[in-house]
């Protein structure tokens, strides 16, 4: 522990008593219910409109409740959960390979190693099932196999075939269903949709959260709204990279909001860098753009034995190809987690094997899949994805190999929630990748979209009532709400200072040193001299941002700078908790790899005895360090055991 | 990494909050490297715009990577550009040429009012999705996925329907500004499927009804909607939403 750092109270997670099978059953039974008349008396707000949103509002409302639904693009369908390309588990065991819901809740226990609840895990496992039924009766295109049946592959990290998808498109499948779903719920008039909104601030009225403080942006006005309960479902934090998969619009403010509010921060330190990335190109690079993981189900990652070879890969020898993940790991191969292939791909880049002109990616090679099944099985599979990579790199992965290398993709960190996805805020439930819940320190592959939906359609439907069903609630008048008035102020106040500080550097430059800051020291591996020179860069940017930052335009229209300037100051302070988080946790774990702590093998080597915990962090004003909060993980059901994937 | 670069001039279409009427303005692009996206293309305009102190180029996007269907304008007369099947996200500097001219100017359809430069509000799109653009069902009632065995031709015939992004860019190159192409994927997706059918006939009507009622165009066969689509959807699924409508409309 950091010696500014004081060490606070233990969370109370309220995970049901009774055997893991039986607690979502037997706490759905003891959850008080709001009466079906009354359900219509109450209004939810629900921010963001990605899987776990969607989903949220769509059933929210199917049960009768009212509710207001916000997003930041111009359509809810819009959402980055869009993007997802690979598939969404299920313990069906439709492949007859001996799946079940314990074997994807062990799986995900251990991917995330052993940092995640056991309760939610579980639970989730067995949601899984419900979550296929539901998006068939939908209406959403799955793969199917001759017979008409689901079709199913293998993903990064599993034995069994258990992922269900939709060619390479299936979060834009799953997405489009949640959504259909949701229109369903706006044309009866139980959602109210507000497109372009982004939340600026969290009210809290009586220590429960009320209410929600807008910016709409197309007129730039300030809009309040409140209800009984606010729902945030605003996804992950990656962009704090600057560089990463997510969408442009991607941030971290809706969450650092209520954070200031009260809200405890959960491991946010825990972020994943995904494998299979197309590289960078450049400096004005945008974004960076995943191609699925699913890949390395027929692709064969490979650098030449001899550094800094620069022979085009055909001309490239068997005997001087080095497939560095068969060799090492030889009974998962290819398909070794995410965090293990990344370090893998960086550490063949340092030792000078990269390929191609920067030297920093690896290949990932078909020609034995297309050898094997042809070239029509090959694009039946993958057929939009090298489809995609062709667009952005001009090469042709039939041809020649795929480049790859590893980018900031998901973040398992997230705002801290009990067992009923609710927040240490009263009212204020947390949903899908904006929560910390059920990946611990790493995310397998196709179990984001998963969670998502299970949070969204079977999960917070039902908790949400044992809240509104307890709670009682005081009117608010808005004009007259003195929250809502300071909520108003505060955030103006914030608006104007950016756009006075009239400065002479761009949002973007800000955010792009920040980015290679956080890459460079609390990216892949860590370690405590890099953490805490970075803990200082990241301060001082923050306050030269403050004193040097230039944005154009005004407050009182679609200023997309402006927006992008609130986000990225956002960014700067949480930049510096995650920063914290990590030199908090003296173990490796997962995702977050401190060099000083690995096993003979360079896995991650973690500190069970000290840190088998949610990290969890409560602001305490500006430029103060925060409280520290712990949630000690109990595993009752699993036996903790070093991962290794040789 | 070095890479080639080019220098391009933009006429690019702007027109404040509010303001009647628009007009192109002149910017050049300069020391643009071919691999870079059309989008951070206008990123690094918009950067020299931000360090002169000027208001940068307002355009809708967020994935930037061909799937959220948020961006598009029409570029030299063309939605997304003049590359087959490709947002304008993926549309890449190297599909242009040192000292091209390149004009740039937003969506344009008396269904999609125009906010801001190149910004449209696309919301009728949603609307139409709203009359009946899904299948009545309710979390918690389904039965096993595998219950209903669904070959694969149609599973994969209702995946093409269903790639559609949303993102108007059939609208934008029709002569009409329809919105067959868009009506017909979803209408083509849920009609294919048997959990769609119970609702076909009603949805065919009522998708089409909106579509009238938020001043979109109708169909003249003019096929620039399939020709511009970045997600190569089938001007066959307007024909299949014509069988639809029909049948709905005479039973």
């Amino acid at each position: 522990m950091n010696p500014d750092v004081k060490m606070h109270t233990k969370l109370d997670a309220k995970v049901p008593a009774g055997s893991l099978a039986e607690k979502w059953d037997r706490h759905r039974f003891n959850l008080k219910l709001v009466n079906p008349a009354n359900k219509k008396k109450f209004e939810i707000i629900v921010v963001g409109t990605g899987l776990a949103g969607a989903s949220a509002a769509a059933t929210f409302a199917e049960l009768g409740y009212h509710v207001k639904n916000f997003c930041i693009q111009d359509s809810p369908r819009r959402a980055h959960s869009i993007a997802a390309q690979g598939g969404i588990n299920a313990a069906k065991n439709y492949s007859n390979d001996g799946d079940s819901v314990w074997r994807l809740f062990y799986d995900t226990i251990k991917g995330g190693d052993f940092r995640a609840r056991e309760a939610n895990v579980y639970r989730l496992a067995q949601l899984s099932c419900n979550i296929i039924d539901h998006c068939v009766a939908q209406g959403i295109p799955f793969a199917r196999d001759y017979g008409g049946f689901l079709d199913n592959r293998s993903f990064g990290g599993a034995q069994v075939s258990r992922t269900f998808y939709a060619k390479g498109q299936t979060g834009q499948q799953l997405l489009l269903g949640a959504y259909s779903s949701l229109m369903r719920q706006v044309s009866t008039g139980m959602v109210k949709l507000f497109p372009r909104r982004e939340m600026m601030d969290l009210v809290v009225v009586d220590g429960k959260a009320r209410g929600i403080v807008v910016r709409n942006l197309i007129t730039g006005e300030l809009e309040t709204y409140t209800a009984h309960a606010v729902v945030l479902a605003t996804g992950g934090y990656g962009n704090v990279f600057n560089l990463s998969t997510n969408a442009m619009a991607s941030n971290v403010t809706a969450a650092f909001r209520a954070y200031k509010k009260g809200a405890y921060f959960a491991n946010p330190c825990y972020t994943q860098i995904h494998p299979t990335c197309i590289p960078v190109h450049g400096t004005f690079q945008s974004k960076l753009t995943l191609m699925s993981e699913s890949l390395r189900n027929d692709g064969r990652v490979w650098v030449p034995k001899k550094p800094r070879d620069k022979r085009r890969p055909g001309d490239i020898p068997e005997s001087e190809r080095d497939y560095y993940l068969e060799n090492k790991y030889p009974s998962f191969g290819n398909l070794v987690p995410r965090d293990v292939a990344s370090r893998n791909a960086k550490e063949q880049c340092d030792l000078e094997k990269g390929v191609g002109e920067t030297g920093l990616a690896v290949y990932l090679d078909f020609a034995d899949a297309i050898k094997r099944d042809g070239e029509n099985a090959i694009a039946g599979k993958y057929g939009n994805l090298f489809q995609m990579y062709e667009k952005i790199t001009g090469d042709n992965p039939y041809k020649t190999p795929m480049m790859i290398y590893p980018a900031v993709h998901y973040t398992m960190g997230g705002l801290w929630v009990d067992y009923n996805l609710m927040s240490t805020i009263p009212g204020l439930f947390v949903l899908g990748e904006a929560n910390f819940s059920d990946h611990g320190a790493n995310r397998l592959g196709a179990s984001a979209l998963m969670q998502g939906l299970a949070d969204g359609y079977f999960v917070i439907p039902y908790t949400i009532g044992g809240y509104l069903a307890q709670t009682s609630f005081s009117e608010i008048n808005v004009p007259d709400s003195k929250e809502f008035k300071q909520g108003i102020q505060n955030v103006q106040q914030r608006i104007d200072k950016l756009l006075s500080v009239n400065g002479r550097r761009t949002v973007t430059e800000f955010h792009r040193e920040l980015g290679l800051i956080l890459w460079e020291y609390c990216g892949m591996s860590r370690n405590e001299e890099g953490l805490l020179k970075a803990r200082e860069m990241v301060s001082n940017l923050r306050h030269e941002f403050w004193k040097d930052v230039y944005v154009p335009g005004t407050g009182k229209d679609l200023n997309q700078s402006l927006e992008k300037a609130g986000r990225v100051a956002d960014f700067l302070e949480f930049g510096e908790l995650m920063i914290l988080d990590a030199l908090a946790r003296k173990e490796s774990c997962g995702c977050h790899f401190n060099t000083a702590f690995q096993t003979e093998e360079n896995e991650a080597r973690r500190d069970d005895q000290n840190f088998c915990h949610v990290a969890c962090w409560e602001y305490n004003g500006d430029d103060q360090v925060p409280n520290f909060h712990k949630e000690s993980l109990t595993f009752e059901n699993v036996e903790l055991s070093q991962r290794s994937y040789k | 990494m070095i890479s080639k670069t080019i220098n391009l001039t933009l006429k690019v279409w702007r027109q404040n909050r509010g303001e009647k009427k628009g007009r192109l303005e002149t910017y050049s692009a300069k020391n643009i490297s071919v691999d870079m996206s059309f989008l951070e293309m206008l990123d690094v305009v918009n950067e020299e715009l931000t360090k002169n102190k000027k208001e940068t180029i307002a355009f809708d996007h967020d994935c930037r990577e061909g799937i959220c269907g948020m961006c598009g304008a029409v570029v030299n007369g063309r939605p997304h550009g003049h590359e087959k099947e490709t947002t304008l996200c993926q549309l890449h500097m190297r599909h242009f040429s040192d000292g091209d001219i390149i004009v740039i100017e937003p969506w344009r359809a008396r269904a999609f009012p125009l906010i801001k430069d190149l910004v449209v509000d696309r919301s009728a799109l949603d609307n139409i999705i709203q009359a009946g653009g899904f299948i009545s069902v309710n979390a918690g009632g389904a039965p096993d996925a595998n219950a209903l065995p669904i070959s694969k031709e149609i599973a994969e015939a209702a995946f093409n329907a269903a790639a559609c992004i949303g993102c108007g860019a059939c609208v934008a190159a029709c002569p009409n500004a329809s919105a067959m192409l868009f009506v017909s994927a979803k209408v083509s997706q849920f009609a294919l499927l048997p959990q769609g059918r119970p609702e076909a006939a009603r949805r065919a009507r009522t998708m089409v009804r909106m579509m009238d009622q938020c001043g979109f165009g109708n169909c003249s066969n003019e096929t620039e909607c399939e020709a511009e689509c970045p997600k190569g959807i089938s001007i066959s699924n307007i024909a299949r939403l014509n069988r639809e409508f029909l049948k709905a409309e005479f039973s």
